[in-house]
């Protein structure tokens, strides 16, 4: 058994007290959605942090925002995905390189190394215990999921910090534009199941979850299970997948009581969610979170915050509504997120 | 009883051999990789020293078995090449049967080629390929796709213990019953990106690199991939492979001190090591060899040296770095040398820690500094720590169940003595 | 070397990302490292760069920068004996 007992998330959207769910939505219309930042010296000694970049000041305010919530001081992993790193610190090195060899700041290289958000939380908490990074694109946060599973099933630990973080600058939006991934129009993301058009919208966010071996007070849900599905030949091949996870978990498919989708208004790849839900789950309440985050490697995460909320406070917000269902009851959540129909991967949570 | 981790493939390229075999050669004769870059179009030429695959791009092309074509970073080339060398015994098939992993390691990704063309991702077209293969996961999937390797894939990247990390994983993923193989490793490829990071940090060695040396000065920075291909019993059972070891015990622990040095007693190195002890169910007695970190760094070398002592107490048993024949090459380091050491257990042999003379002032531990051959070498532990205190230690063993299926009756290499 | 110290209290603000501290709170005879401002190793290496940088002077061993980084003082005096050498 694997209980979410605390959540720390800093979104595009106002998610950092952990009383208050999708209350107020924010809207953004700009080239990418940028997260809703706390003050950081409320959460952080500003000597002790005062140069590191702001990936990391999210990334360690977001794990201690989870250990508060889940009254826990001390976790005995800290396990961390992330698809692209410190980009703001990549990126300065970049621009320095070409000019000469010489003056290069240690600081951006020291935290550009993907492990240094795993890192500085461990160091800030002081804690020595097992610390990896994953960085595998949207495989990275359910990588360190199914690692914390893995712990649990080995009882070499009982409360294990994961996280999803990513991050988004206008530099590097200018410089991947260029790969096709995000829209070239500007648009309310409210709207953006509306826009038929190639891109998604960018956005960023660090969601970091205590996973634990017992419930606590305070428990949001359970990880049933987690699930990564690489260049599937076929949609039949995701079908019986997922039919094969769900089983394994002791459920079928008319358990599942609403989908979470991964739909990002990129009108090349939003089909296969269409394809998947109709297909394997005809009839189903359909959610979705992509407009409310944006796109991002680790979104999952948000999408994982936002089920755990639903199972727990046994509510389904109208703002994450895809289609016009209702559930009939709210017990397990499928969470189905894929990337260019290569990274294809689930997240069970049940109450 | 947990299941049983076998390793049954082998593949490496680094400075000293682009193949196993090569690379055997290399550590027998003492012949280090070491020598100012010839391929990195880097201003630093003259001044550093690292250890860098001797090959163009075009030459690893064709050592991948590949056409020379776009979308192809250095970096991602050294992890098919190791990968495919890992996986080259006929018996490696994709078996519906068998529900095979790839776990890869790496850091700088395609940096080797992005930061060639960054000012392009601004200004044209021309090189928008390359913002594919800008990430870890890149190299990841390209093995992947080359090997036909679909169940489960993902990239660890955790600095200098990465490969470690990746090969950890995967034992674990054997052992849950997830999986029935896994080919765990990584790769990293020479970039301006980090050469001038390290330098930066003042911490590389302009001279060769002397770890455990009184005088060291730093590292010398080196690339290359490196993997490994664990099963468990029952895939053996079909693929017929030969065993060359098993893997035994593993262990992962934070340093949580700062994120470019250790501390002064190693905590993290300790914590590692002894964890990996405990799961491995073995006294410390039982250690044979030690094939250590030992960056050549002020901080490193004290501190893992504080850590040997503290755990092993006055019954050190033998210990080399072999950074000095092959560089540090980072992200592939813990995959690079868990190979060196299962050389060592599969013939018997302890490494020499090159360039050593002057023992430190402050550690009673003084490494091998000749090749010991004919030594008694049941267990192996192989350490990679990594920046940001990520410190994994594995240990590595010789099966005493001759009658295992697989089990060769003699040394698969022995005929290259 | 007034001036000076002025400049280097500025541009060591700066590198270092002391965002809470302004000139007026450096003492230039104050230690910079350990008690005082409390820098430690990175900071060391980042004013290693900014004396590259800034003027002109390398530090080839960061072992040096002990004395030479004491204080803001004995950091403008270094630079006055050693600038554009």
């Amino acid at each position: 058994m694997a209980f979410i007992n605390g959540i720390g998330l800093i979104s595009p959207q106002n998610t950092i007290d952990p009383e208050v769910f999708l209350q107020s939505i924010v809207e953004h219309k700009a080239e990418y959605m940028k997260s809703v930042d706390p003050v950081y010296k409320e959460f952080l000694d500003p000597l002790q942090t005062r140069r590191l970049s702001r990936i990391i000041k999210m990334g360690i305010t977001s794990a201690r925002l989870c250990l508060r919530n889940a009254g826990c001081e001390m976790p005995d992993s800290i396990i961390t995905g992330t698809g692209l790193g410190s980009v703001e610190d990549t990126e300065k090195i970049l621009a320095e390189l070409p000019k000469e060899e010489k003056f290069l700041n240690p600081t951006p290289f020291i935290q550009s190394t993907y492990n240094t958000i795993s890192s500085q939380i461990a160091i800030y908490l002081r804690c020595h215990g097992y610390n990896s990074t994953y960085v595998h694109r949207t495989f990275s946060f359910e990588s360190g999921l199914l690692d914390a599973l893995l712990q649990l099933e080995e009882k070499s630990a009982e409360n294990i910090l994961v996280g999803g973080i990513d991050e988004m600058s206008l530099n590097h939006l200018m410089v991947t534009r260029r790969s096709g991934l995000w829209k070239t129009e500007i648009i309310n993301n409210l709207e953006l199941r509306k826009s038929m058009s190639p891109g998604a919208v960018a956005g960023e966010g660090s969601g970091y979850f205590m996973i634990s071996a017992s419930p606590v007070p305070g428990t949001y849900a359970r990880i049933t299970g987690v699930e990564t599905i690489y260049k599937p030949s076929d949609f039949a091949f995701i079908k019986e997948k997922t039919i094969g996870f769900l089983q394994s978990n002791g459920l079928n498919l008319s358990d599942i009581d609403l989908i979470m989708v991964g739909v990002n208004g990129d009108d090349r790849w939003d089909g296969i969610y269409d394809a998947f839900t109709s297909n394997i789950f005809p009839g189903r309440p359909v959610s979705w979170f992509k407009h409310l985050c944006g796109e991002y490697h680790t979104a999952t995460s948000f999408a994982l915050w936002a089920t755990a909320n639903i199972l727990k406070r046994q509510m389904y917000p109208p703002v994450m509504q895809l289609n016009d269902l209702q559930p009939l009851k709210i017990e397990n959540i499928l969470i189905y997120n894929q990337f260019r129909n290569i990274n294809h991967s689930m997240i069970l949570v049940s109450r | 009883m947990p299941r049983r981790i076998y390793i049954t493939g082998l593949g490496i390229i680094s400075s000293i051999g682009k193949n196993l075999q090569e690379t055997f050669s290399s550590l027998m004769q003492g012949n280090s990789g070491i020598r100012h870059p010839e391929h990195l179009g880097t201003t630093l030429r003259s001044e550093i020293l690292v250890g860098e695959v001797n090959a163009s791009l075009e030459e690893l092309f064709a050592l991948a078995g590949l056409p020379v074509q776009e979308g192809f970073s250095r970096n991602a080339l050294l992890g098919i090449i190791a990968a495919k060398e890992a996986t080259s015994s006929t018996s490696f098939k994709i078996d519906p049967a068998l529900r095979t992993g790839l776990i890869s390691a790496t850091t700088v990704g395609g940096m080797d080629r992005c930061e060639l063309y960054y000012n392009d991702f601004f200004t044209n077209d021309s090189k928008n390929i390359y913002l594919e293969v800008y990430d870890c996961a890149d190299s990841t999937e390209k093995i992947a796709n080359l090997l036909g390797i679909r169940n489960f894939i993902t990239t660890i990247s955790t600095a200098c213990s990465s490969s470690a990390n990746a090969i950890l994983l995967g034992a674990r993923l054997i052992r849950s019953g997830r999986l029935d193989r896994v080919l765990a490793g990584g790769c990293e490829s020479l970039t301006r990106f980090h050469l001038n990071g390290f330098n930066s940090l003042k911490i590389l060695d302009k001279e060769p690199c002397k770890p455990f040396d009184d005088r060291r000065n730093g590292i010398n920075l080196g690339e290359g991939g490196a993997y490994i291909m664990l099963e468990s019993e029952e895939s053996i059972l079909r693929t017929d492979n030969r065993i060359l070891c098993e893997i035994i015990g593993w262990g992962n622990a934070c340093e949580a001190y700062h994120q470019t040095a250790s501390s002064p007693d190693g905590t993290g190195a300790y914590l590692a090591m002894k964890k990996a002890l405990e799961m491995s169910g073995l006294k410390t007695e039982e250690i044979n060899y030690i094939n250590a970190h030992g960056t050549g760094t002020d901080n490193n070398d004290l501190s893992e040296g504080r850590a040997i002592e503290q755990l092993f107490g006055s019954k050190i048993p033998p210990v080399s770095s072999t950074k000095p024949f092959t560089g540090h090459t980072t992200s592939a380091a813990g995959a690079t040398e868990a190979i060196i050491s299962i050389l060592a257990l599969m013939h018997q042999v302890i490494w020499p820690n090159l360039n050593f003379r002057v023992p430190m002032k402050e550690l009673s531990l003084i490494p091998v500094d000749r090749l010991l051959t004919g030594q008694l070498i049941r267990n192996v532990l192989s350490n990679s720590f990594g920046f940001g205190g990520n410190d994994t230690s594995l240990i590595f063993a010789k099966p005493m169940d001759g009658n295992l299926p697989g089990y060769p009756q003699t040394n698969p290499i022995q005929k290259n003595g | 070397m007034e001036e000076l110290i002025k400049k280097l209290k500025k541009e060591v603000i700066e590198q270092l990302n002391l965002e809470d501290i302004s000139i007026d709170d450096i003492d230039p005879d104050s230690p910079l490292f350990g008690e005082g401002l409390g820098l430690d190793s990175i900071d060391a290496l980042e004013l290693i760069v900014l004396l590259e940088k800034n003027y002109g002077i390398k530090i080839e061993d960061p072992k040096d920068g002990k004395k030479i980084f004491y204080s803001i003082r004995t950091m403008a005096e270094y630079i006055t004996a050693h600038k554009n050498q």
